[in-house]
């Protein structure tokens, strides 16, 4: 593509606590156009929050999201659903809506912000959901779904009004190595077929090695290592290989901090 | 021991400013989502009126059939037995109509409307409609809000009927009181003012009642515990809310 490395999500100097804890500090990230990011790192340190400061569900305490060359802080409501409308986001569980079936879940976006035809509709509705593999399930309810078909449908009902940008979090927890083979091809075929963005949050080593073209490592609020995943096996950092690796013991502590595990059998601390 | 008194007596105003704001929000997207989205207010009409019906008329009867006991019984100390309709009436219509309808409509629609907005929460579905640029306090909020505040009056208005039924069926039907007697008293004493004082309580209480489930429901935390304590909480400050504001209503007409 040929505006390729234009950034079109820059992050610069993030700040954002929750309470007494400070997530990030300091977080500076890119998002190229065009490019499968993804963003890793141990849980716990704020890779869903950032999804969250990125749509602005969320405001931060300091520091600049520009979208698009556009500064999040400066937009208000309207302009910022006019905005969203280019984002498509699958949520960790599908968060697809109960009460729908799953035609219904996938046409919900088109219903409330178009006035298409109902033929039309059930066109666009059906090849999302063919694009998915799950034409044949239009029909079924939420519930009746497994983990894997839910996230699908939700990724269906997150292209139906033709985003420019996918994020994706956590898409490959909990499913079974089939559908999370569907999912890692689903979520390159997307991007190229349809020349949009993805940012893909996870821990999953292996899934994203096959699927990101850029890879950050966020570790104690700010980046710990980027570049495309090849090139993070090969840092010399002890966090990354620890968490290329999947290492138990390391930078990131196997023990929670804890007061001298001898003094505390003896019962010392209790004095 | 002072500071915490202070954080307590600030979280309870920021909270009740919160709800206040909240109020207001949904009071002024009303208008617009009645006129444009009238299908989901119809559909939520069904949930928290229609679907309460029978618990509305069942409770209803009994508690028309007690009155007819209760007013025979010590109405007829007096030789006024025939005043049992009228006295049916007034308690039913000014006071046990309104009243009663609330707390059980808390216990049903409230409930209802609470468990489902904060699963939608705790499940991500407000958050992924709002990834949709789609306003969860218009599409969901609001639509439920007016479904309890239009389906209050008419599920009282059904109680109080009902409870006269099982007043009369009671009194007239099984204690021999005439039935001409029964009517006509309750006619030639019950003013329009009295009927209006019901409809009055009926809609303050449709109004508090879907407002404090549709609060909850939103504000739950978004865990399986969070949404059990956000039901429980408005089962219980609805019946709260509801009883002093009955009796402030209740004063206020007595002047």
């Amino acid at each position: 593509m040929d505006n390729s490395s234009y950034e079109l999500i820059e992050i610069h100097d993030l700040d954002y606590s929750r309470g007494a804890r400070q997530i990030f500090n300091g977080l500076n990230v890119e998002i190229r156009r065009g490019e499968v990011t993804a963003i890793m790192g141990p849980s716990g340190t704020g890779k869903t929050t950032l999804l969250r400061l990125i749509t602005k569900q969320l405001i931060p305490d300091r520091g600049v999201i520009l979208v698009d060359g556009q500064d999040l802080s400066a937009l208000n409501q309207k302009q910022l659903y006019k905005l969203r409308r280019r984002f498509g986001m699958l949520f960790q569980n599908g968060a697809l809506l109960t009460d729908f079936n799953v035609f219904e879940n996938v046409a919900f976006p088109l219903r409330e912000h178009t006035r298409l035809p109902n033929r039309l509709i059930r066109h666009i509705v059906l090849t999302k959901l063919h694009a998915v593999g799950l034409r044949g399930a239009a029909d079924m309810m939420p519930a009746e779904l497994s983990g894997g078909m839910a996230r699908r449908v939700a990724l269906a009902r997150a292209m139906v009004m033709d985003p420019d940008i996918l994020i994706y979090d956590e898409p490959f927890v909990g499913l079974d190595p089939i559908s999370m083979g569907v999912i890692v091809r689903l979520v390159r075929k997307m991007n190229d077929a349809l020349g949009i963005s993805s940012i893909l949050v996870s821990h999953d080593v292996q899934e994203i090695a096959s699927v990101a073209d850029r890879t950050y490592l966020i570790s104690d609020g700010k980046v710990a290592a980027s570049g495309s995943p090849q090139e993070l096996k090969k840092t010399s950092s002890d966090l990354v290989q620890q968490f290329m690796n999947g290492m138990a013991d390391g930078p990131v502590p196997f023990h929670y901090s804890a007061p001298n595990y001898a003094e505390q059998l003896l019962g010392r601390d209790a004095e | 021991m002072l500071r915490e008194i202070y954080y307590q007596i600030m979280g309870f105003v920021r909270t009740f400013g919160a709800f206040q704001l909240f109020f207001v929000k949904l009071v002024m997207n009303s208008p617009r989502i009645f006129v444009r989205r009238f299908g989901l207010v119809v559909q939520q009409v069904y949930n928290a009126g229609a679907l309460s019906l029978v618990i509305i008329m069942v409770c209803g009867l009994f508690v028309g059939g007690v009155l007819g006991l209760q007013g025979h019984s010590n109405l007829s100390k007096f030789n006024a037995e025939d005043s049992v309709g009228t006295f049916a009436a007034f308690s039913l219509i000014k006071e046990l109509g309104p009243v009663i309808t609330a707390l059980l409509f808390a216990g049903r629609a409230g409930t209802a409307l609470a468990s489902e907005i904060g699963l939608m929460k705790a499940t991500d579905q407000l958050s992924a409609m709002e990834m949709m640029a789609i306003n969860p306090l218009r599409r969901v909020l609001v639509p439920r809000f007016l479904g309890g505040v239009i389906s209050m009056p008419m599920l009282v208005a059904v109680f109080t009927s009902v409870g006269l039924f099982g007043a009369h069926v009671v009194a007239v039907d099984l204690l021999a009181v005439d039935a001409g007697a029964f009517w006509q008293q309750m006619q030639s004493t019950l003013e329009i003012a009295d009927i209006y004082e019901g409809i009055v309580k009926s809609v303050v209480f449709g109004v508090v009642a879907s407002l404090i489930a549709v609060w909850e429901g939103y504000n739950a935390v978004p865990t399986a515990e969070g949404v059990g304590r956000a039901t429980t909480r408005t089962v219980v400050i609805t019946a709260i809310a509801v009883l002093i504001l009955d009796f402030m209503i209740t004063a206020w007409y007595l002047g």
